[in-house]
C-alpha cells in the first residue's frame, strides 16, 4: 500500500495505491489525520483511481475522516471509484452522506 | 454430490494474512473461470470473514484461522473458522452498522457485505469456542461457457 498527498490551499487530495483493508487501515488513518492537522485542511478528497481492493474497513476509514473533518467545519468527497469500490460504498450507504465524483478535478470544482 | 475440488489453509491471526487469505481463495476459485466481478465479490467476502475472526474472534490475540474451500460443479463453498471468543448474539452481529467495538472505527458492515456479495451466508457460533462462517456462491460465467 502506498499513500500520497497533494495539497492546495486547505484542500488535501489523498491517493491510495494498493489495498485498503483492516491491515492497512491503521497506517492510512494516522497519515491522513497527521496531514489534516499539519496543514489546517478543511476539504479532503479521496482519490481511489489506483485502489485495487477495499473492504468495509475502508468505509470505517472514510466515515472516521468525515467525522474528523466535519468537527473542523470541513468536507469530504471520494473520486475515481473502481466498480468494486463503488459497490462497497453503495452497499454501506456512504454515498448518501459523502459526495462521489468521477474525478478529482470535478470534486475540487463542486465541493 | 461429488466434490470436484477442495483445499484447506490455516494461518495465524495476523492482519497481514488478510491479503494472503483473499489471494489464496481467489487463486483456487479461478479454476471455475469466474468473471472479474465474481472474483472481486469473493475476495471481499473472504476479507470480511477473516477480519472478523482476527479482530472479534481472537481480539488481536494469536490463534489459527482456518479456511476450507470446495468447488462443487459451478458452486464455491468457503468455510472460515476460528477458535476465538465466539458471538453471543449472531442475529445482532449480522445487523447492518452493528459493531461490538465502536471505538475501533469499524463500519459494522462486515456481515452485510458478505450477504450482498455471496448467495448464502451461514453463521454458527458458540461463545467461548469460536465461530464458523459458511459462504456459498454460484459462479454463473462458468455455466454459460
Amino acid at each position: 500500500m502506498q499513500i500520497s498527498f497533494k495539497k492546495a490551499n486547505r484542500t488535501l487530495v489523498v491517493s491510495i495505491e494498493g489495498e485498503l483493508d483492516h491491515h492497512t487501515a491503521t497506517e492510512i488513518r494516522e497519515q491522513i489525520d497527521r496531514e489534516i492537522h499539519k496543514n489546517n485542511i478543511n476539504k479532503l478528497i479521496f482519490d481511489f483511481e489506483k485502489l485495487r481492493f477495499m473492504d468495509s474497513s475502508g468505509i470505517g476509514v472514510i466515515i472516521g475522516r468525515y467525522k474528523h473533518i466535519q468537527g473542523l467545519g470541513g468536507k469530504v468527497a471520494v473520486a475515481n471509484l473502481t466498480p468494486q469500490v463503488e459497490r462497497i460504498i453503495k452497499i454501506s450507504g456512504l454515498h448518501k452522506i459523502i459526495p462521489v465524483f468521477d474525478n478529482v478535478q470535478q470534486a475540487k470544482d463542486k465541493m | 454430490m461429488a466434490v470436484n475440488n477442495e483445499m484447506k489453509v490455516e494461518f495465524i491471526s495476523k492482519s497481514s494474512n488478510e491479503g494472503f487469505a483473499r489471494v489464496v481463495v481467489a487463486a483456487f476459485v479461478s479454476q471455475l473461470d469466474p468473471t472479474v466481478e465474481e472474483l472481486a465479490d469473493i475476495k471481499t467476502a473472504v476479507s470480511e470473514a477473516v477480519t472478523n475472526a482476527i479482530i472479534h474472534g481472537y481480539e488481536n490475540t494469536t490463534g489459527y484461522v482456518k479456511i476450507h474451500c470446495k468447488l462443487i460443479d459451478n458452486v464455491v463453498e468457503i468455510v472460515i473458522e476460528d477458535n476465538g471468543k465466539g458471538i453471543e448474539d449472531v442475529e445482532l452481529a449480522r445487523q447492518p452498522l452493528y459493531t461490538s467495538h465502536p471505538e475501533l472505527e469499524r463500519s459494522g458492515m462486515g456481515f452485510t457485505v458478505m450477504e450482498t456479495f455471496m448467495d448464502e451466508v451461514h453463521v454458527e457460533s458458540v461463545p467461548g469456542q469460536g465461530t464458523k462462517v459458511t459462504m456459498i456462491k454460484k459462479i454463473n460465467s462458468s455455466r454459460e461457457s
